[in-house]
């Protein structure tokens, strides 16, 4: 277990260093300068010159990388070029909004994905699963930024009962965290239908119905922990792609994200806030990843033996 | 870096839900059982095909000028008529352009780019699949390895990056959409690769002396070939949302060249006073993604009842 998870931590660093890599000359590949951007195409060469050079942008392109990956490690990202904050604040502040609003749409996901498809399950093929299964598909193909467009024209434009964008109220957050939840709800819910639909037929499982069990604590209890596997790793995974389903929902909404304040950092040319939204998600990512595959080892008694 | 749950991971959550699973031996022809699983193939590949037919001869027959501009006919509702008596089935949007050309305008360009993609992607895919699957080893560890690490970031996060570096044109959407997916198209080529490579056939006509590529042309690509086209007809709905996501973010197809994403994001600015423009095109691109989703899990399950599990 222990060299396992160290194996996997030392994956987990190349990877990050990679990305880090990656970001770093894919960035410097962008058409556009970033003291250009600031200062309009008709500035003086002189002062472009001068604001590169504070920037540090002067510099051969193997000194900036060197001097980029040693800040990298103390999280120094340096300073955005256009939001007079440093990256990290940055980064930090928007974060926080995008966490909230992740959460409530994995809390979403999972409890009501849960309580669906157990029902679902316990009458297959009965009315509520055909609509369950009709409505599971329809949000899973359904483009987000449409679903949250049409919420918006319903809920705000329509029925003027919820604001329609913007992080102020309690209320700004449901469309949003529902917009966000739909996808993975369906994919919860599938999971956890199907899951009991798989064991319900087991020996254990009629072992603890002749016991006299109730039906709440045989599906509960005796099915639900069993079906737990996949539901935890795919949970878990997809809530990476949550993150990623956050910039567009974000764009939606104009919630102040972490993937908004990306978009926008990569249209305006900031490498510092790119390379630091880029280098933290995709170690958001990898802590997930690295946390959902100890979970499974634990979780699975045949997979903890062979590691 | 997910080599334990990965399998399961990637089994499960395509999983078609399976209303049919007690009919697994196949009822008798005529039962309706029967009969709704034909119409489960056949009513999508008639939507679809209407829908090429509408991308092809629709915007020769309703000329679309994105450049043209009518003030007397912007905002409409659908149904009304235009200035020149013309009318607007669809209504119009903010500078009084017919709704209905532009949205068919937008398939063709939809259509084509997810065609595109799937191409380039799937041929690309397969290519390293077999590769790898065929040479296991140290390639097939890199590789593969980086198909994994790409696979456990959101592709649409790295799509979002990808198309901002390469800016913003149809042959770039296609490009980004196509570096998103290769993994996909891989990893399956791969497994079929290495199932097939050791089976009886195989070992005999490397007996006989036929060399890697004869093996590889007679004996795996047959194999790869069918499960692939049930891959990419599943992606194909999944490429065209994130074709439109993209140009919704206005990192996609250029504006001047109408999708059904910017259509979609013009019409946001609307919302108040013209539902009709976000809300038609959107419809139209559900209606077209619900048909391939189902197509593809229809052709999923007759091609091979296993494949969903595995």
């Amino acid at each position: 277990m222990l060299r396992f998870a160290i194996r996997r931590l030392a994956i987990s660093a190349l990877v990050l260093f990679g990305a880090a890599t990656v970001v770093f000359f894919a960035m410097r590949e962008v058409d556009g300068d970033p003291a250009i951007n600031q200062l309009g195409p008709d500035a003086d060469p002189a002062a472009v010159e001068a604001l590169r050079r504070e920037y540090g942008l002067d510099a051969s392109p193997v000194v900036q990388y060197v001097r980029f990956l040693q800040r990298a490690v103390t999280f120094d990202f340096g300073e955005s070029f256009r939001l007079n904050d440093s990256a990290t604040n940055l980064v930090f502040t928007h974060l926080t909004a995008t966490a909230a609003l992740a959460a409530a749409a994995f809390a979403i996901a999972i409890v009501v994905g849960f309580a669906l498809g157990t029902l679902a399950a316990t009458r297959p093929n009965g009315f509520f699963d055909r609509v369950v299964s009709v409505l599971s598909m329809l949000t899973q193909s359904l483009p987000s930024f449409w679903v949250g467009i049409m919420l918006i024209l319903i809920f705000s434009r329509f029925l003027h009962l919820l604001p329609s964008s913007g992080a102020g109220s309690p209320a700004a957050m449901i469309m949003p965290a529902v917009t966000l939840a739909l996808p993975l709800l369906s994919v919860v819910l599938r999971l956890v239908r199907s899951g009991l639909l798989d064991v319900l037929h087991e020996d254990y499982v009629v072992t603890a119905r002749a016991k006299g069990l109730s039906e709440t604590r045989v599906v509960g209890w005796h099915a639900m922990r069993n079906m737990l596997i996949p539901v935890v790793t795919v949970a878990g995974l997809e809530f990476g792609s949550l993150l990623g389903g956050a910039v567009i929902v974000e764009t939606v909404f104009a919630w102040p994200g972490v993937g908004r304040l990306m978009t926008d950092a990569i249209a305006a040319r900031d490498y510092s806030v790119v390379q630091a939204c880029v280098i933290t998600v995709a170690a958001i990512f990898i802590v997930i990843n690295l946390v959902v595959d100890l979970l499974y080892v634990r979780l699975d008694p045949r997979v903890r033996e062979s590691v | 870096m997910t080599d334990v749950p990965a399998s399961v991971a990637l089994g499960t959550p395509g999983q078609p839900v399976d209303v049919d699973k007690s009919g697994d031996d196949g009822p008798p022809a005529g039962t309706p059982r029967r009969r709704r699983r034909r119409l489960r193939l056949w009513i999508p590949i008639g939507v679809i095909v209407a829908y090429v037919v509408a991308g092809v001869i629709g915007p020769v027959i309703a000329r679309y000028d994105p450049i043209a501009t009518s003030v007397t006919d912007r905002l409409l509702p659908p149904g009304s008529r235009l200035a020149d008596g013309s009318l607007a089935l669809l209504g119009t949007d903010q500078v009084g352009r017919d709704l209905l050309p532009q949205i068919m305008q937008g398939a063709r360009v939809s259509i084509m780019v997810g065609a595109a993609t799937l191409l380039l992607a799937g041929i690309v895919g397969a290519a390293i699949g077999i590769l790898c699957g065929y040479l296991g080893g140290i390639v097939d560890a890199i590789l593969m390895r980086l198909a994994d690490i790409q696979l456990a970031f959101p592709s649409i996060l790295l799509a979002v990056f990808v198309a901002a570096v390469l800016g913003s044109s149809v042959t770039n959407v296609v490009l980004t959409l196509s570096i998103t997916t290769w993994p996909i198209f891989a990893r399956v080529a791969r497994a079929q690769t290495m199932a097939t490579k050791s089976r009886d056939f195989a070992n005999a006509a490397r007996t006989l002396g036929a060399g890697a590529w004869h093996v590889v042309r007679h004996c795996v690509l047959p194999a790869v070939a069918s499960p692939l086209l049930v891959i990419a007809t599943v992606q194909l709905g999944f490429v065209i949302v994130a074709e439109a996501s993209l140009s919704f973010l206005s990192l996609g197809i250029p504006p001047g060249t109408p999708s059904w994403g910017t259509t979609i994001a013009n019409g946001r600015d609307y919302l108040a006073s013209a539902w009709w423009i976000a809300t038609i095109p959107g419809l139209v691109l559900a209606v077209f993604v619900v048909c391939v989703g189902v197509l593809g899990d229809e052709l999923r399950d007759r091609s091979d009842p296993n494949l969903s599990t595995r």
